[in-house]
């Protein structure tokens, strides 16, 4: 059914940014960035602005701290961000329900402060983690990204985190370290969809990568989107993003990160096989058995105009990742 | 209250479908609204929803007369079983103009390929010739065989539950709850005709 309470704690549509405030935003950045031009070059590679939103999400003390001075990264998109209302009321996190706009209903009252992370397996240093103890050596910078949905829908995401391989680097991984294993919260009191009996995932949720791919300088860590601290239903507080793969590599809510020599099993493959694979790159080729991956809708779709467009092999990513499956068959190892 | 109950029946059937429109009209009025960020996804599921939910209060009337000895039930069943045909087609109506936007390859391409949507499509087809033959007039002109095409709906009760049951990915509450549903109005339907077998045979013996 689609009949959705409105909470007190929605965000009215008044607090989204507007698309007149997002383009007259654009324009000055644009003029600063001439200006910028005219005064120095090493200015010029900070012509972009940070993308804001309104909504009340705060964090703790120190990482609102640290998310007051993000800068941009020369990996974002120049394409426009899906809507900030559109980002956090449209997501797969199954754990807190399977529809759509379940992740913002159920996770309101999600705990995600204090948070630790436990490292664990091939590699130099391991232990438990405070978040801050994770993070505090990271400066923060926003990616836009896109983010294409196994589904076939897709958007274009402001993150805000540090490069995966900055972290897994102080750990010292060794040279058994092959693949880096992610796992996400396990708390049925929180989480209603680990109660259900009608699901067939077996949480927690596990999600994986193969070294290099971890190290790849796109993979990343987002703390944060649209200039604030993650929302619970955006996998809040800490979560993976692997632009050039299906959405569900990137794992939210991660609690145990695990250097392996084995390839793991992770959570949509062991369930469904034919249909979702370890690799998972985006992929117009290779169709999910069930429908086409040639297309996707990018959202917000509209009644008449869904938004179609053509989906890009490796995302549009291939120029930084295409090396990383050298002499591989891509319909293969899917 | 006898006069009331299919003006009734009519009025509350129509329910989902202006609250759908009125949905519409919101988004297409830039207000809020409750379809999300893929509204066109969200009606074509909304309508599947409806048309499954007027299948499973079709099949209840007859088991429902049984239980309550009263001849109402029965009376609104051809009306539920045609609202059930009118969401099934607004489901594969919206399914076709907002999904594939009339694209007849995509569609030629999704009956092939797609087993949920041949499925799917096989269970609206069977609910042609019933929507066809809902009149008087046809009552009255096919007579008996007018009851054994009719059984068509449990086929497509089963079609149904497993076009819902292919759809998942990982969840399957819908498909059970539907194939609960409609087992359990199956067999009441087993068990009625095998209980009247039984009560023949006696009667014949004695």
């Amino acid at each position: 059914m689609l009949i959705h309470k409105k909470s007190p704690g929605d965000v009215k549509s008044s607090e989204i940014t507007s698309e007149a405030d997002f383009y007259n935003r654009r324009r000055l950045v644009t003029a600063l960035g001439l200006s910028g031009l005219a005064l120095s070059s090493s200015l010029a590679a900070g012509t972009r602005e940070v993308h804001r939103t309104n909504a009340p999400l705060a964090g703790p003390g120190w990482l609102e701290q640290k998310l007051s001075s993000t800068a941009t990264s020369r990996y974002s998109t120049s394409e426009d961000p899906t809507p900030f209302n559109v980002v956090t009321s449209y997501n797969n996190f199954y754990e807190f329900g399977t529809g759509k706009g379940d992740p913002e209903e159920n996770s309101r009252k999600f705990v995600t402060d204090p948070w630790s992370v436990e490292v664990a397996g091939e590699a130099e240093v391991t232990g438990t983690f405070t978040l801050e103890d994770i993070m505090k050596p990271h400066a923060l910078e926003e990616r836009v990204y896109r983010l294409r949905c196994v589904e076939a829908w897709s958007m274009v995401v402001p993150w805000i985190g540090f490069p995966l391989k900055d972290l897994l680097s102080r750990f010292k991984p060794t040279s058994d370290a092959r693949y880096v294993r992610f796992e996400t919260l396990y708390d049925p009191d929180q989480m209603p969809e680990q109660r259900s009996r009608f699901s067939t995932i077996d949480y927690p949720y596990v999600e994986g990568l193969r070294i290099d791919e971890a190290m790849n300088e796109l993979a990343f860590l987002a703390v944060g989107l649209y200039g604030k601290v993650m929302p619970n239903q955006n996998g809040a507080p800490i979560r993976l993003v692997v632009p050039w793969k299906y959405g569900f590599k990137s794992i939210k809510s991660i609690v145990k990160i695990e250097f392996t020599k084995r390839q793991p099993k992770t959570t949509w493959q062991s369930l469904q096989p034919r249909e979702y694979g370890f690799y998972a790159n985006v992929n117009p080729e290779v169709d999910h058995p069930r429908w086409s991956q040639a297309s996707e809708r990018r959202l917000p779709a509209s009644l008449f105009s869904s938004n179609s467009i053509e989906t890009l092999v490796f995302n549009g990513y291939a120029q930084h990742v295409a090396h990383l499956y050298r002499g591989m068959d891509l319909a293969r190892y899917y | 209250m006898v006069r009331l109950l299919k003006p009734a029946t009519f009025l509350l059937s129509l329910l989902p479908l202006v609250w759908i429109c009125y949905q519409i009209w919101l988004l297409q009025s830039g207000s809020g609204h409750d379809l999300g960020a893929d509204p066109g996804k969200a009606i074509v599921l909304f309508f599947g929803e409806w048309a499954i939910s007027f299948l499973v209060l079709t099949l209840a009337l007859t088991p429902l007369r049984t239980l309550l000895q009263e001849t109402w039930p029965v009376r609104v069943r051809r009306m539920l079983g045609l609202f059930m045909f009118f969401y099934a087609s607004l489901h594969l109506a919206s399914y076709a103009v907002f999904l594939l936007e009339l694209d007849v390859g995509n569609i030629a391409r999704d009956l092939a390929k797609r087993p949920y949507i041949s499925v799917g499509f096989a269970g609206w087809l069977l609910l042609l010739p019933l929507a066809l033959t809902s009149t008087n007039a046809m009552v009255r002109r096919l007579g008996r065989r007018w009851r054994s095409l009719h059984r068509l709906v449990y086929v497509v009760a089963v079609l149904a539950v497993l076009h819902v049951f292919w759809l998942a990915k990982s969840s399957y509450f819908d498909a059970f709850l539907y194939g609960l549903l409609l087992l359990f109005l199956l067999s009441s339907r087993v068990f009625s005709s095998a209980a009247g077998l039984l009560l023949k045979l006696s009667k014949a013996h004695f």
